[in-house]
């Protein structure tokens, strides 16, 4: 049959297998779940539903959810753009953290206080860029100029930024940013002109969701539209013919790299300043990994992050109240994801279930 | 030759559809036993569809194939290989990190309790190898050897899985002119040993040299058979092409101006800090054809590289109006009015997934009009793309296609578009029209000729002679990274070149 012949739903099913094929991928990693929820004895729609209702069974359990995808959207955009280039960038683990420790840190210092709010918000979410940009040049540089391979050196640079913050928040003698004030082990606090407004009082919801959401915008306008982003396309896709046509390929690495880390340590100046007010080292563990698979679910595209930040989001924010109502561990979430991630990988998988032809003539994201 | 005569293989019928094209429409086909039948025709034609439904890679819609005499329905190669078909494919089938032994007996491994044995198909191998004539040394790494012994190894694969029916798809595109003759007299070899072997190519002197019979395919349907004592170069051409072909290039006198590039003892590395060129020196004028004939391996692609700034030079001098190239990128000598049409058009001449539109500018995208402020002028690329769509004869469904599903005729002409579509100085030129059709490489070669009137410096690089005695003004001879000879086209015959392609000196 020629594709004039397919019948048109046929078609159309088979042109929308960009958003298709990911979402049957979560569906079906759902009915995969299920099964393990049967297993340990509990009902899956239960749980399931419990898990919708913990998400966005009210206007609080919504806010709690996109404000927990707020970050997501931040670094799972970093490893987005960095694919682009070519390039794995497994650091916005540490890259987040890397933005988030100079936001509390800058935020804090005392000559900085006498300054209108707007002004503080913006050097203290600047300082967080600044700082995850270079976290994300670092590997950039070493990647351009001796070829050291970036998945190594980020899981490196995110040992090494764990650590570090982890010394820098939690050492009382000396103390270094620590809040000798509070028992917990955590930086001083922002001050209140510093912080960007919640959206929903009583939630972490805030502000910064725009911020990401603008970010969103920036990256795939700068990716289509002008020449940096044909250029990181390019390198991303045949660096061979990049560096024929005349780009520079290491200084293109080098851009995607720190831009990457920026995006990532924007995310997490967002959080110091909107959601916590101040730095505990552990808020952000799994951040960065699970952007990795927030990016893969969204096959790199900017706008597709939004909905798989959001499901992680939901995910995460159900999670206690399935618990409660199925007691169904909230591990149960973690399975899911992993089914989810597993079905994207191999998409193949999904394709042949759901009879989704493989595009001819072009490569992945 | 007793066992002559009988068909070996019979194809009547075949249909076989892709979405959107008819590959093959109700083809019929037959191998005798011991006979070398050529499958001829462009690319696309549809040779390369028929062969894989012969080895089981593809079903047909309709039509029926007798093996021997029995009706057959393949469903994988498996099938294909059971009953003694071999298929050498034009790309090849190779793990370049096993040795050659290890590569032949991949997936039919001989195992003695639960252990692989290789003493077995060690003695085996070199059983064939001295059988046929295939000298190979059995623990070399593929990923060593050079493409003329890779495609021994291929076809040491087909033959120790025991096949009588060989399928050679394209055999001789990667070779060079001296593998091509030896390659010619192993497959005699080997239907003189009772082989039957359908050997695809679209070249038509090979055709002439080695054919029992010839099948011409065109647009999936068979448009003739005969034999090569009937036929010529020019009637093949147009049974292909399915009208008259030029084979010479239609040019006029040349009119060399002013020196454009000279390059003075130069000396280049290839990636293994091997000396690939050494020594080279050789001046190209405003309005000439410069060819250089070499064997390949010569220092061709290096020498092409760093004139192109892709690759440094060690030392030496490369000038271009004067001025000297040395140590300047791939940007700055293109902006110095130099085109350069690479060799590899999918690895260095396109990103393949990129729409045609964007591959057409895909060294000026960053300049006015294709951007402005650092942003892209989407509706200046798309003008410039239809245009030169229009100009170059580009057969594309659209402007925003991915390049890489043009055939790569068309692929071929987006990188000749682009670096053509502005005013060239110098344009460096390598392996213009490999693995092109009859039809692509006369446009390709008419453009050149077009550049060279406008008063360009053409270099062109080339593996095969008769493209460079056919184009060149000037013809220079590459051996061992140095140009031994150059002379004026007049006085170049193909003895004389071939000579010093193969030795570097004169005839005493």
């Amino acid at each position: 049959m020629t594709p004039e012949d397919r019948p048109p739903l046929v078609t159309t099913y088979q042109r929308l297998a960009p958003v298709t094929v990911p979402i049957l991928a979560i569906l079906t990693a759902l009915v995969v779940a299920g099964g393990a929820v049967v297993a340990a004895g509990s009902n899956p729609l239960e749980a399931y539903w419990a898990l919708i209702d913990g998400a966005f069974g009210s206007w609080d359990r919504l806010a709690t959810t996109v404000g927990r995808a707020t970050p997501f959207i931040g670094t799972a955009l970093a490893m987005a753009f960095a694919y682009k280039a070519g390039l794995f960038n497994i650091g916005a683990e540490g890259q987040i953290l890397a933005g988030a420790l100079a936001a509390a840190w800058v935020g804090t210092w005392s000559w900085l206080q006498g300054w209108p709010g707007p002004v503080l918000i913006v050097v203290v979410l600047a300082s967080g860029t600044f700082g995850g940009f270079v976290w994300g040049l670092i590997p950039g540089v070493l990647k351009a100029r001796t070829g050291a391979h970036e998945v190594i050196t980020t899981i490196m640079m995110n040992f090494i930024m764990a650590l570090a913050a982890a010394w820098l928040v939690n050492s009382l003698n000396p103390v270094i940013l620590r809040d000798t004030e509070v028992s917990v082990a955590r930086t001083r606090p922002l001050p209140a002109g510093a912080r960007l407004p919640e959206l929903v009082s009583g939630t972490k919801l805030h502000l910064g969701l725009f911020l990401m959401l603008a970010l969103v915008g920036l990256t795939a306008w700068v990716l289509e539209k002008t020449t940096f982003g044909f250029e990181v396309r390019a390198v991303g896709t045949n660096p061979e013919a990049a560096r024929y046509a005349g780009m520079s390929v290491n200084r293109t690495i080098i851009a995607a790299m720190a831009i990457s880390g920026a995006m990532a340590g924007l995310a997490g100046a967002g959080q110091v300043s909107g959601a916590e007010g101040h730095l505990s080292p552990g808020i952000f563990v799994n951040v960065g990994f699970d952007a990795i698979a927030i990016a893969l679910l969204a096959r790199a595209n900017a706008y597709g992050i939004v909905p798989a930040a959001l499901l992680w989001g939901a995910l995460l924010s159900g999670a206690p109240l399935m618990q409660q109502r199925a007691g169904m561990s909230t591990d149960l979430v973690r399975i899911i994801e992993a089914a989810i991630l597993v079905f994207i990988a191999g998409d193949v998988i999904i394709r042949y279930l759901f009879r989704i032809r493989t595009p001819e003539g072009t490569d992945g994201p | 030759m007793a066992d002559t005569g009988h068909p070996v293989l019979e194809l009547t019928g075949i249909t076989k559809t892709f979405p959107g094209v008819v590959a093959n429409r109700d083809v019929s086909f037959s191998l005798e036993q011991g006979e070398i039948h050529c499958l001829l025709g462009e690319n696309g034609a549809g040779k390369s569809t028929l062969m894989n439904v012969v080895f089981g890679l593809y079903q047909p819609d309709s039509g029926t194939m007798r093996v021997n005499g029995r009706e057959m329905a393949f469903s994988s190669s498996a099938d294909a290989i059971a009953e003694r078909i071999g298929m050498v494919h034009q790309h090849f089938q190779l793990v370049p990190t096993l040795s050659v032994l290890e590569n032949v007996v991949l997936g039919a491994e001989t195992v003695r309790h639960g252990v692989l044995d290789m003493d077995e198909p060690r003695a085996a191998l070199e059983r064939l190898s001295a059988d046929y004539g295939l000298p190979i040394d059995p623990d070399a790494l593929v990923g060593d050897l050079s493409v003329g012994i890779r495609q021994r190894v291929e076809l040491l694969k087909a033959l120790y899985r025991d096949a009588d029916i060989l399928i050679l798809d394209e055999p001789t595109a990667v070779l060079t002119p001296g593998e091509v003759d030896e390659f010619l007299s192993t497959t005699r070899e080997l239907v003189r040993s009772g082989k039957s072997v359908i050997f695809i190519t679209h070249k038509l002197r090979e055709v002439l040299a080695v054919a029992d019979r010839i099948t011409v395919l065109r647009g999936g349907e068979v448009v003739g058979s005969t034999v090569p004592g009937e036929t010529d170069e020019a009637e093949l051409a147009s049974m292909m092409v399915g009208r008259e072909v030029s084979f010479t290039v239609d040019r006029g006198e040349s009119h060399p101006g002013e020196k454009v590039l000279s390059v003075r003892d130069l000396r280049v590395l290839d990636n293994r800090g091997v000396a690939m060129v050494e020594g080279c020196s050789f001046e190209v004028r405003a309005g000439e054809i410069f060819g250089i004939a070499g064997v390949e391996g010569n220092g061709q692609r290096e020498l092409v590289e760093a004139l192109a700034g892709m690759r440094p030079v060690d030392s030496g001098d490369l000038r271009l109006g004067g001025r000297s190239l040395v140590g300047l990128g791939p940007r700055q000598i293109a902006e110095l009015a130099v085109g350069h049409i690479p060799e590899d058009r999918s690895r260095h001449g396109l990103i393949a997934p990129f729409a045609v539109s964007d591959n057409l500018v895909l060294n000026q995208y960053h300049r006015s009009p294709f951007s402005r402020r650092l942003v892209r002028n989407r509706i200046a690329v798309e003008s410039h793309a239809a245009e030169l769509v229009d100009k170059f004869d580009i057969r594309t469904p659209g402007i925003s296609v991915p390049v890489g599903q043009l055939s790569g005729g068309n692929q071929q002409k987006v990188v000749v578009a682009r670096e053509m579509s502005r005013p060239l100085k110098l344009l460096l030129v390598a392996q213009p029209t490999r693995g092109l059709d009859v039809g692509s490489i006369e446009f390709i070669h008419s453009q050149l000729v077009r550049m060279r009137d406008r008063g360009t410096a053409i270099l062109l690089v080339s593996a095969e002679l008769d493209e460079v005695l056919g184009l060149a003004d000037t013809v220079g001879v590459l051996y061992r990274g140095r140009v031994v000879a150059t002379m004026a086209a007049e006085e170049a015959d193909r003895g004389r070149i071939g000579l010093l392609m193969a030795s570097g000196v004169e005839a005493a």
